[in-house]
């Protein structure tokens, strides 16, 4: 196996600079000259993180320790985890890029992906642990009837992880053509191939260590960035500021505006602009957010690594610290491309737009900043910021098949621990094809409605199915399982019917459902449909259902008889 | 597997009783009445905070690109900056309480009861 990493490792160096392949797509006026500082950043990276699954691969032998790297993890490793899972380069590049364009509006994207974490937190996270052992449907179906439960948590979980993989695949390849002056398709492949490394062999322990790295790379690179964009301001954030507002000023008097229009587009970027139009898409959105956050699988499996409730705490705070501290340099980091970039006709073109297309901002403030060597650094973070998540959403979807799946639905619990290891090794092997080939299909489609998909469902099935069968005593099998999956089901067809899709994606003309977001609608039929169903389920089920809350209760709240750190 | 193991904690008679005399320990509802409440609580402030800022944003764009005194600096920005810190210190605070107080509270009850291995 040693020999069969280390060829593919070759092989994915190998395809690295190939002229051939690169020529392509030429013409292509996005595409940048090969960038070999970050190449050999990225190469870098990639060799210590093999090496990692390499070590991690000598220790995965059980059930355990390929879903919860045998539940070892400190709740310090674990929050930088959950953080590096969090701190997508979508958010990294797509924040920084709004605040590059728009300003203030980026800020509250950042703020509205950091409150879900509280809430999991206040309610959740130590009943989490205490009743869970690999996957989040272990604590969903805990009092209840196995299959429908599982079921309904495997279906969400598959859904779920697409929608945020596709994102995740697709900003890889349009990134890596970018950064590294790459084709799109080598790309893809590249991502899909390491991702697979990671978890097949590696598995949690694996995917938790390069998370970890990752975090700590990025953190790292986000805070030079903005201590230097400070330093440019003789750390001054006022000083800051009223220098974007001039140069945006000075740009919209280029652009032929009057002096008072000029004025106001140059203050206008201290104000909230147009990415929140009506008070229902406001808080659909918040709603979306704060509450899929909770509902998220591959969040969710990070709570099983930590050996019990006090460390699953930890995590969280951790997580949200670092997840906080992430989104404030993110600002200021937005605000020094206004200055620092924006003003620099080499890194735009004729028409005063970003070179190299709107996600660049970030990327050109590396430039400026660091020259080639920090522009090489942040440009291989980010793309191992991309595989260190879809190496985490993978894992995620593997579990969820063999445990969830496989091991408790058809087999009934009585598969060995070495078949369950195998169906998850066949899943991540399918999902790995899957994600490619999904990634190239989608080259062209819009991914900022995917992920945005990707929170509403877990926001509209996962998180009521949990809160209720952990907090409400009257909730029962078929409520869980049919109530999540009308909240699901809500989610997904009101966005299919959302300007975004509708309108935007299919060219159908004006939507069906006006709002952005659907959650404002889709959360509270989720949870409406598990209490009414609930509430009406006569069925001898519902009996053992409700009767089994209060030693589901004393468990959740006390640990007792939580599964231990590790199995052996 | 999975639900084999889980029965066989609840189920095996002499745990079973002493997980029935935990729960009906004054104490032991106590302790989880108010981490309940201290939970609900939290949730609802740093839940109110966001919609109220949200509704903010959406009602009242001029009042959050209102300048503070003389500078560009405006009163969005404090305000969704100090949303982050909000989140950042309530998760604190609630971690710092639980480590002092429910945890201590809890292994002194468990052990009460004979769970003194699976308290620490």
């Amino acid at each position: 196996m040693t020999a069969w990493l280390a060829a593919l490792a070759a092989v994915s160096i190998a395809l690295l600079p190939l002229p051939a392949l690169a020529a392509a797509l030429e013409g292509e006026a996005q595409r940048q000259p090969v960038n070999w500082v970050a190449i050999l950043m990225f190469v870098a990276f990639v060799g210590l993180t093999l090496w990692i699954t390499k070590a991690a691969a000598a220790r995965t032998r059980t059930a355990s320790d390929f879903y919860t790297a045998g539940g070892g993890i400190s709740g310090f490793q674990n929050g930088l985890a959950m953080a590096g899972d969090y701190m997508s380069a979508a958010s990294f590049l797509g924040i920084s890029a709004q605040i590059f364009n728009d300003g203030y509006d980026g800020l509250i994207y950042s703020t509205g992906f950091l409150v879900g974490w509280p809430i999991l937190l206040f309610l959740m996270a130590e009943r989490l642990r205490n009743l869970g052992r690999f996957t989040f449907a272990d604590v969903a179906s805990y009092r209840f009837a196995q299959p429908p439960v599982r079921s309904f948590a495997a279906v969400s979980t598959l859904l779920v992880v697409s929608f945020y993989l596709i994102a995740q695949m697709v900003g890889a390849g349009q990134l890596i053509k970018l950064l590294f002056g790459l084709p799109y398709a080598v790309a893809v492949v590249i991502v899909g191939a390491l991702m697979m490394l990671y978890v097949l062999f590696g598995g949690m322990r694996a995917t938790t260590w390069v998370q970890i790295i990752k975090a700590v790379l990025l953190l790292g690179g986000a805070s030079f960035m903005a201590l230097m964009v400070l330093a440019h301001m003789g750390f001054s954030l006022e000083a800051l500021f009223a220098r974007a507002v001039e140069v945006k000023t000075q740009a919209a008097l280029a652009d032929g505006a009057t002096t008072a229009e000029a004025a106001e587009r140059g203050r206008s970027i201290m104000a909230p602009g147009n990415f929140i139009k009506d008070p229902v898409s406001a808080i659909s959105f918040g709603l979306a957010l704060m509450l899929g956050t909770a509902g998220l699988p591959h969040i969710l499996m990070r709570f099983f690594t930590v050996p019990d409730a006090k460390e699953a705490r930890k995590s969280v705070l951790w997580a949200t610290g670092w997840i906080g501290y992430f989104y404030i340099l993110t600002f200021i980091i937005g605000f020094g491309a206004i200055v620092l970039v924006g003003t620099e006709s080499s890194y735009l073109d004729g028409q005063g737009a970003l070179r190299g297309g709107g996600n660049m901002a970030a990327i050109h403030l590396a430039h400026a900043i660091g020259g080639n060597a920090f522009l090489g650094f942040i440009s291989a973070v980010a793309f191992a910021t991309i595989l260190a998540v879809v190496a985490g959403l993978t894992l995620s979807a593997a579990s969820a098949v063999s445990h969830d799946l496989y091991a408790t639905v058809f087999k009934h619990g009585q598969a060995s621990s070495a078949d369950e290891l195998r169906v998850s090794r066949l899943t991540t092997l399918a999902l790995g094809a899957l994600a490619v080939l999904l990634g190239l299909l989608f080259e062209k489609q819009n991914v900022a409605f995917m992920v945005s998909l990707a929170f509403a469902l877990a926001a509209s099935g996962n998180f009521p199915v949990l809160i209720l069968s952990l907090l409400w005593n009257g909730c029962t099998t078929r409520g869980a399982a049919w109530g999540g999956t009308i909240g699901l089901l809500t989610a997904f067809v009101l966005t299919l019917l959302s300007p975004a899709v509708w309108t935007t994606t299919f060219n159908l003309g004006p939507a069906p459902f006006p709002y952005s977001s659907a959650a404002i609608f889709s959360v509270p039929a989720g949870f409406l449909s598990i209490w009414l169903i609930s509430l009406l389920d006569r069925s001898p089920r519902a009996a053992v259902d409700k009767a089994g809350y209060p030693a589901q209760r004393v468990r959740a709240e006390t640990g007792i008889g939580a599964f231990a750190a590790s199995d052996h | 597997m999975a639900q084999g193991t889980k029965e066989g904690a609840l189920n095996d008679g002499p745990d079973e009783q002493r997980i029935a005399a935990v729960a009906a320990d004054p104490r032991y509802a106590r302790l989880v009445a108010r981490r309940a409440r201290l939970g609900w609580l939290l949730s609802a402030v740093i839940f109110f905070a966001f919609v109220g800022y949200l509704l903010l944003v959406a009602f009242d764009k001029a009042l959050l690109g209102m300048p503070i005194g003389q500078g560009v600096t405006s009163i969005g920005i404090p305000l969704g900056l100090g949303l982050i810190l909000l989140a950042i210190a309530l998760t604190g605070a609630y971690v710092a309480h639980a480590n002092r107080h429910h945890d201590a509270q809890m292994a002194a009850l468990l052990t009460d009861h004979g769970f003194q291995d699976r308290a620490a």
